[in-house]
């Protein structure tokens, strides 16, 4: 199908953008890479009166090593967030989990801000900034602030952008040594959404984890933290270990039935893809 | 309207589209470059992937205004004049098609995945071409032609 009318503004700053928000009022929209909207748009399950094209906005573009951070520019696409060498460096995470976004010709084209703001609980990337304690650089016409993952994700596909503001980048804290990290993606086809992603970042010491972060796909409305397999992986140094603290992955969640699994097969995987991460990544 | 200007198969063109144009729908019906053709209409099949600025785009989730100043390449620039792509005489040689409604988007996904691959494992043709879907062949000849045109392009570079 061929989306609904709509007028159509290219910004250049950060500031053109969030006045054309300011102007186009509830009805606007921003357009990164494009690859979530306009299929809704195709869909019209949604028609924006304007679209604001921010995939050239140089600030949004970059890509910086920012001290103890990496910044990620919102228009940033998932493809060269895969083949970062800074992102691989420091945020390995990041960029193996870019990898199992979609497709090729997909991440081509998809922003990683883009998937952050549209707050698909099937998203790969919104679990990895919740994995990674990553801050969203947000522009609005009161000026900038800085929001939490933690506290970003709100509900299903909402997040704490307000209408006339835009995901300007995101703070990616790096890793630091002894870290490793693994994503697993349950899908049944190739290309398909998570069915339920498990991301894992571990430190170890001779062997023990001594820190760990687990961060679910599509067990929820939000990309959600599996705080009581954190707590409980540290000290583990035995795959039982590791399969006890797994276990309760799905601890406190709720997860959806749909066509492709009902709520109880996906807490069963939740369990099984964190055992899974966590020995891949730890290595244990 | 907008104005916008880019070079497709390495003419350059213009014109006034509509924002909600979209790019595959420009490329067919105001250039005429009816190559690429539109299979799910959803960004799932991969039938109407074309390279712009060298990678590939799914042009039924791409805004015609999006590519303004870029370069777009669709299956009819492939050729040099008489010359077939290796890729795609390896599809021919290889049978890589049935009905041959994929192939155009399936040949363009695979210059980008030999662009940037040029030596690639099975494994890894299957995985860079997993966003294109084949009803007619079961892929078997599909990673064959992919194999043959990298073995010739590496023998010819």
């Amino acid at each position: 199908m061929i989306p609904a009318s709509f007028d159509y503004v290219k910004a250049s700053t950060v500031d053109e953008a969030v006045a054309a928000l300011v102007k186009g009022g509830e009805d606007a929209k921003v357009l990164g890479g494009g690859q979530s909207l306009l299929p809704v748009l195709r869909l019209r399950l949604n028609a924006p009166s304007v679209l604001i094209d921010v995939s050239e906005v140089g600030e949004m573009r970059a890509l910086t090593d920012d001290g103890d951070a990496l910044l990620i520019g919102a228009s940033v696409t998932t493809y060269e967030v895969m083949h970062s060498e800074l992102v691989k460096e420091h945020a390995g995470l990041l960029s193996l989990t870019a990898g199992a976004v979609a497709d090729p010709a997909i991440r081509h084209k998809g922003t990683f801000g883009g998937s952050v703001a549209h707050a698909d609980p099937a998203g790969d990337l919104p679990t990895v900034a919740a994995a990674l304690d990553c801050e969203m650089v947000i522009a609005g016409p009161n000026g900038r602030r800085t929001v939490a993952a933690k506290d970003f994700f709100v509900d299903y596909f909402t997040t704490a952008l307000a209408a006339d503001e835009v995901l300007v980048a995101v703070r990616v804290p790096k890793l630091g040594a002894g870290w490793s990290y693994n994503y697993q993606k349950f899908n049944r086809t190739a290309q398909a959404w998570a069915i339920v992603g498990v991301a894992a970042a571990v430190k170890s010491e001779n062997g023990t984890i001594t820190e760990a972060r687990v961060a679910l796909t599509n067990m929820g409305a939000t990309p959600i933290r599996a705080t009581g397999v954190e707590a409980a992986l540290a000290g583990a140094s035995s795959s039982d270990a590791i399969a006890a603290a797994a276990s309760k992955a799905a601890d406190g969640t709720s997860p959806t039935s749909d066509l492709h699994a009902d709520s109880e097969y996906r807490k069963h995987l939740a369990a099984v893809l964190t055992r899974r991460a966590v020995e891949a990544a730890s290595g244990i | 309207m907008t104005h916008i200007s880019a070079t497709v198969d390495g003419v350059h063109r213009q014109g006034e589209v509509e924002p909600r144009t979209l790019l595959v729908h420009w490329l067919r019906e105001s250039l005429g470059q009816v190559g690429t053709t539109v299979g799910c209409d959803t960004s799932n099949c991969g039938a109407c992937t074309v390279l712009v600025d060298g990678r590939s785009v799914k042009s039924c989730s791409v805004l015609a205004v999006q590519i303004d100043g870029k370069s777009v390449t669709t299956i009819q620039g492939l050729a040099e004049g008489e010359d077939w792509h290796p890729v795609q005489r390896a599809f021919k040689e290889c049978h890589g098609l049935q009905c041959g409604y994929c192939t155009p988007g399936m040949v363009m996904a695979s210059v980008d995945l030999l662009s940037e691959n040029p030596n690639p494992t099975e494994a890894e043709i299957r995985e860079g071409l997993e966003g294109n879907l084949c009803r007619c062949t079961g892929y078997h000849n599909i990673v064959k032609a992919v194999q043959t045109a990298a073995a010739e392009m590496g023998a010819t570079t």
